[in-house]
């Protein structure tokens, strides 16, 4: 009875989540949906994002309302065709919730927890999700850490295995960040991926993530099946030096916000968590002399150091912007040339895989096959 | 990395952590080292509550009890931290300010005025506050309005395991006297802390909780009642916004402000004898400051003008609770209708 019958569920946006609220309805009931179409803005502490559609198909009920709050897997809405019969919708409806069972608030086992590489006498972060094929490498960009993926991880794993890490300096790795130059972060890239025994992987680097992949690529073009650089550095010179200069002087939380700002589209994504958790890891020991390095390094006076656009295409390349990006321009996708695959999504900032996360996600599934 | 670990063991952990750091961080206090120069286990006690416990094996003498004279010792302390030193004095219960306020409010708290800037006094005195836990009216006080009020201290009270650690490790690092206020019924609390040392900034309240209704401004112990208060009144359909002072003194006006603004109606919650407390300092500087932001009076819970009381039901009834805020919170918005 429930062919044809799609049921839309609160999704689970990293690892802490553990329910969410409903913010609003993008789609009325009985509206047609293809894949894609934003269905559903769901708030948690940490992020506000909308759920995507990910069937074609009819919305016939809008099972959550605004202002409920449901566990990860609840039952926000139901997609079915035309054809579906309402009692059959009905009677899933009520089959699912009699046997949903919301995932207990003190199971740390619901989802892979973060491990620790070392490599080069540094500790290194990182979250593993799914198995085989080859593997995707998600390497952040500068201030990051490897939740700059939350929505882009699970999707990505379907068919794979995909590794994101936290580069030294960031997240819950080491501080050290030695010379603190591309060069250096591309050694690490690169010894991770021995600690993990990966023969070749498929590069996805944002922002200065991607000079990264680049240069990963540069010194071992064999071992890259492809590399997809979201908002990437390395493809120019200008970058916003206002910005990296005003990430790592401020200490309080007025002076951080307008900075992360700029790095969405819509302002009203930077929720206080995320202001409060960029802080919390800026004020420990050793990072803010981190991200100095690294700033002198990859953009000493406001303009970035190394040029990688020549190795843009000498392994399959996937170039995703966003039109509005604020940080690094989207006119270093132009010119790229032949075996380059460019995208600008209109109406998007530098955090263009969160923000249109369904989009880039497609692409990249896409591209890595 | 976070993990979770308890008020009582953050304090210890940020100790641990400044004395690895920095050589000229000590520790003084009464059985802080615990049963020092006894016969037997030498690192048996780490205080009355176990705070310092382990200090002693790893730092040695660092680590130094004193005799039962605060006068003495904290005078020592604030002598120290004039001679190169950053003592970490432990008062154990705040309620014995009374012996040793000479050296602090004197002596401490005046150096830097009146030495032109040339001399820097970097203690630190560790102090238990607060109700809660049968300890009669000589060891249950909240007193931390009475340093506040003095120019030249800065005064710390830490509501969670994690602005515990980075709010003692930033009061070790500071070149000015600090007051470290711990209250009692907070130390087993449990919170995510990260492993790596990291300090937080005075003077900057923490949102603990954003709502457009009421604003409820607090501090210690009773931002968790604050919480508890403002879940229930989430469900009456009245959204608060819960501020977490963080420090006394320095205090975060501009954050305060900006909540009033917000919302329009301030409760203010102070676990504090209601005269000349945190409570009234905050409304008269909201009346000052945003009075034509307020559509209506300003309530204050706190504590009565009265001892903390010794039996059990008494003791109770003294201590502002969740119903309190929530009765308060209902009249303001009441009288702003």
């Amino acid at each position: 009875m429930s062919e044809g019958i799609r049921p839309i569920c609160m999704p689970k946006w990293g690892l802490s989540m553990k329910e969410g609220k409903v913010a609003g309805w993008l789609v009325d009931e009985g509206e047609s949906l293809t894949p894609g179409d934003e269905v559903i803005d769901i708030e948690t502490e940490k992020i506000s994002s909308a759920v995507e559609a990910a069937d074609a198909g009819v919305l016939r009920r809008c099972v959550a309302q605004e202002g409920d709050v449901l566990p990860v897997g609840g039952l926000l809405g139901i997609v079915a065709d035309e054809s579906v019969a309402d009692a059959d919708i009905e009677a899933f409806v009520t089959d699912f919730q009699a046997n949903f069972v919301p995932p207990e608030d003190d199971d740390d086992e619901d989802g892979p927890a973060t491990e620790t590489a070392e490599v080069a006498g540094r500790q290194i972060r990182y979250l593993t999700k799914g198995e085989g094929g080859v593997p995707v490498i998600l390497i952040h960009g500068f201030g990051g850490d490897l939740n700059n993926w939350l929505f882009n991880h699970d999707a990505l794993a379907a068919g794979r295995a995909v590794h994101a890490l936290d580069l030294p300096g960031h997240g819950s790795s080491s501080k050290d960040v030695g010379d603190g130059s591309i060069g250096f972060f591309a050694d690490v890239v690169t010894g991770f991926a021995d600690a993990l025994e990966i023969e070749q992987a498929h590069l996805v680097g944002h922002s200065m993530g991607g000079a990264i992949a680049l240069a990963v690529a540069r010194a071992a073009p064999a071992w890259v099946a492809s590399l997809t650089l979201i908002g990437s550095a390395g493809l120019g010179g200008e970058i916003d030096g206002a910005y990296l200069e005003g990430f790592i002087a401020a200490e309080r939380r007025k002076d951080l916000k307008p900075h992360v700002e700029k790095l969405f589209s819509d302002p009203a994504l930077v929720t206080r968590q995320l202001v409060n958790d960029l802080l919390a890891f800026k004020r420990i020991d050793g990072v803010t002399a981190a991200l100095g390095t690294v700033r002198d390094a990859f953009a000493p006076g406001g303009a970035q150091a190394e040029d990688l656009r020549a190795v843009a295409g000498t392994v399959p390349t996937l170039v995703i912007w966003g039109a509005g990006d604020q940080i690094i321009p989207a006119s270093h996708a132009e010119g790229l040339g032949d075996g380059v695959d460019c995208t600008v999504l209109d109406g998007q900032g530098h955090m263009v895989q969160m923000e249109a996360a369904a989009e880039v996600n497609r692409l990249i599934d896409a591209r890595v096959g | 990395m976070a993990r979770t670990v308890t008020y009582q063991q953050a304090i210890n952990e940020a100790l641990a952590q400044e004395m690895e750091r920095d050589e000229t961080v000590v520790i003084m206090g009464e059985d802080v080292a615990g049963g020092l120069g006894t016969d037997g286990e030498r690192d048996a006690w780490g205080g009355p509550l176990g705070i310092t416990k382990g200090l002693y094996g790893k730092f040695g003498d660092r680590v130094m009890d004193t005799p039962i004279t605060e006068s003495a010792f904290i005078g020592a302390a604030v002598g120290a931290a004039t001679s190169g030193l950053r003592p970490v004095a432990e008062l154990m219960f705040i309620d014995f300010m009374g012996v040793c306020f000479d050296q602090i409010f004197n002596q401490a708290a005046k150096f830097r005025y009146m030495f032109g800037g040339k001399a820097e006094t970097p203690v630190v005195i560790r102090t238990m506050y607060g109700a809660g836990l049968r300890a009669a009216a000589q060891h249950s006080q909240c007193l931390y309005p009475v340093f506040t009020h003095i120019p030249g201290l800065k005064v710390v009270t830490p509501a969670t395991p994690y602005d515990a650690k980075g709010l003692l490790i930033q009061s070790i690092r500071d070149n000015d006297p600090v007051i470290f206020c711990e209250h009692k019924a907070l130390y087993t609390l449990e919170g995510d802390v990260p492993e790596e040392p990291y300090a937080l900034p005075f003077g900057e309240a923490n949102i603990v909780r954003e709502g457009d209704d009421v604003s409820i401004v607090t501090l210690g112990r009773m931002v968790h009642v604050a919480n508890e208060a403002a879940a229930a009144l989430a469900g009456d359909g009245i959204e608060c916004e819960v501020v977490d002072l963080r420090t006394t003194s320095p205090m975060d006006e501009d954050t305060i402000l900006e909540t009033v603004e917000n919302t329009g109606r301030l409760v203010v919650l102070d676990e504090s004898h209601p005269r000349c407390n945190m409570a009234t300092d905050i409304a008269a500087m909201v009346c000052e400051k945003a009075f034509d932001s307020l559509k209506g009076p300003i309530k204050q819970v706190t504590a009565p003008h009265t001892p903390v009381p010794f039996a059990d039901t008494l003791e109770d009834l003294y201590i502002p609770d969740a119903a309190a805020v929530q009765k308060a919170v209902k009249a303001v918005m009441e009288s702003s209708k």
